[in-house]
């Protein structure tokens, strides 16, 4: 089974509640995939055994083969290649390396195959343990924009086999969609203010447009208001756990600390999270 | 006219809030919302929405199931997934780039304008703010961000506002460097956590990437102390300047409730603070 731990707003607790659910089952694959800002490993202290370079295919131009058509800057829907005008010799091709999705159109279509693919590299991921949790996060460098294709990378690291929990990015748009499309479940985690609930109700259009089975956690229960509580219970969803508001708690994830162990009550909580993650995916299957 | 950008690697540590502050408190400036995916601030500055936009952006493929002689070379050359064993487009993965159109030898997929979102020109009780809605599990936030802060830009020339005050999204991808480009200062808004300082040296290299200069916020800074200032430390070093702190205090979360931001809530000293942190900043940009 797979589970993504996902919300519209940023900072709500996902890593926190991926982490600690992580630690309560023990035996399970750990994926951040949050390349942009990956903070597991901050909790999990993996000890990382193996690196493996992300790297994307960009074109690279054989000059004596070109002839200038333009063709591949024609195809290429993202503008990241540009042929220029050259006083006295062929246009000369240009490419914006940032640009490129790495379709492979230009390379196809080339109609003299002057052009080959090399590697550009845009990231890593990284592999090893914690205990009996095995580790994998991306990590993306900083000044790339190719999030997605790094977290589709890190996700076909998935152990069929295994259960599966996935740290997302926050938000709604393509890096969310990557991280959480396929998963069996979705834990929605959010907090019980105004910005926490209106992103939760935009983490629910997408899990449902996406239908996946999802239901929600709420975390800092007790330092808003009840708006979010009372928004899940008109629209039939099911609260999986709810994680109070405590200094403490705040003091411990500042320090890097996980809660299990060290805040009391809180391997009930996560066992509850499981169980409760169990039950509702169940009954969306006899449903299905 | 100068633009700033409240940016924060990690998400909620308060950008929002920040901006909001900043809302209430700057003269004569446009507010931006370019967090376009999980846009927060229009609950704080309740907008009455002027102007509506559609945002189109990018193109996704069509199949004409009747034209299709399911030969699967749209399936052989598509590098993002959008194309299902059983050859249907699946639209949530195709990028647009228009490859299986080209290749296909009955003509059978048409790429087609993609409807991607929303944006508006909005009047608040502080002034005009430019805001958008980007579809659930939309791409190209980049460029939807692109598109308001240009708007942004035109309101502000145009009606010779002094700022443009620009709320930004979590992370450091593509929305973020959108949010980023060609602003005067970044506003480095993180917490005092392991996490905080991890995602803020993020954004502090992206600011030296950009060349950008970078001013740092501690919010809630008593949670820790002691990491409160190996952040100031690592700042100070790196050439962030520090332009203030703000305490942990639920009168924030009392005034978000409220729909007020902090500068109308009920904390003098969160306001003062909020008064210094703007003076450092816009006495390092004049």
């Amino acid at each position: 089974m797979i589970i993504a731990v996902a919300s519209g707003k940023g900072g709500t607790g996902k890593t926190t509640v991926a982490v600690n659910l992580a630690l309560v089952l023990g035996a399970v694959d750990f994926l951040d995939c949050d390349v942009e800002e990956p903070n597991a490993h901050l909790f999990l202290k993996p000890c990382i055994q193996a690196e493996i370079p992300v790297t994307v295919p960009v074109p690279e131009f054989d000059k004596q083969k070109c002839t200038g058509c333009g063709k591949c800057a024609e195809v290429c829907a993202y503008h990241a290649i540009a042929v220029i005008p050259s006083p006295g010799k062929k246009p000369q091709p240009l490419i914006f390396p940032h640009l490129c999705h790495a379709c492979g159109a230009c390379s196809l279509l080339c109609p003299v195959g002057a052009i080959r693919e090399d590697q550009r590299n845009i990231g890593v991921i990284e592999k090893g343990f914690r205990g009996d949790i095995r580790f994998i996060h991306g990590k993306m460098n900083v000044g790339e924009v190719l999030s997605p294709l790094i977290i589709r990378r890190v996700k076909g690291l998935i152990d069929p086999n295994a259960v599966t929990i996935i740290d997302a990015p926050p938000g709604t748009s393509c890096p969310v969609v990557a991280a959480i499309k396929g998963v069996d479940f979705c834990v929605l985690v959010t907090e019980p203010t105004p910005f926490g609930l209106h992103d939760l109700t935009l983490a629910v259009d997408l899990v449902r447009q996406l239908k996946i089975p999802f239901g929600v956690v709420i975390n800092r229960a007790g330092l808003g208001n009840d708006a979010a509580e009372d928004y899940c219970r008109t629209e039939c969803i099911a609260v999986l756990a709810k994680i109070p508001f405590d200094r403490a708690i705040a003091v411990r994830y500042s320090e890097g600390e996980t809660l299990i162990d060290k805040v009391p009550g809180m391997t009930d909580v996560f066992n509850g999270l499981y169980k409760n993650i169990c039950q509702v995916k169940n009954e969306a299957d006899r449903c299905s | 006219m100068k633009q700033i950008v409240v940016l924060s690697g990690k998400g909620g540590t308060g950008k929002t809030v920040m901006t909001g502050a900043l809302a209430a408190l700057v003269d004569n400036k446009v507010m931006v919302d370019c967090d376009v995916d999980a846009a927060d601030l229009h609950l704080l500055l309740t907008p009455t929405i002027m102007e509506r936009h559609e945002f189109k952006s990018g193109q996704k493929a069509h199949l004409d199931q009747r034209a299709c002689v399911r030969c699967g070379r749209c399936l052989e050359v598509c590098r993002f997934g959008a194309v299902t064993k059983n050859l249907l487009i699946d639209a949530g993965s195709c990028e647009g780039c228009g490859l299986c159109a080209r290749v296909c030898p009955s003509h059978a997929i048409t790429m087609e304008d993609n409807l991607c979102g929303e944006w508006f020109v909005s009047e608040t009780r502080f002034g005009t703010m430019v805001h958008a809605k980007l579809g659930a599990g939309e791409e190209n936030s980049g460029k939807l961000v692109a598109q308001i802060r240009q708007a942004a830009k035109e309101i502000a020339k145009k009606e010779l506002r002094d700022w443009v005050i620009i709320d930004g999204p979590p992370g450091i991808g593509c929305p973020v460097m959108a949010s980023l480009s060609g602003v005067n200062a970044v506003l480095l808004v993180t917490e005092p956590t392991c996490s905080g300082l991890h995602d803020a040296k993020r954004v502090i290299d992206l600011g030296k990437h950009f060349k950008i200069p970078v001013q740092l916020v501690v919010n809630k800074w008593d949670i820790n102390p002691v990491v409160t200032e190996q952040i100031e430390k690592y700042c100070t070093d790196n050439g962030v300047a520090v332009a203030g702190r703000l305490p942990f205090d639920r009168a924030v979360v009392d005034a978000v409730i409220q729909g007020r931001t902090i500068m109308e809530g009920d904390s003098p000293s969160l306001k003062s603070e909020i008064v210094k942190i703007w003076e450092n900043l816009r006495g390092a940009m004049l």
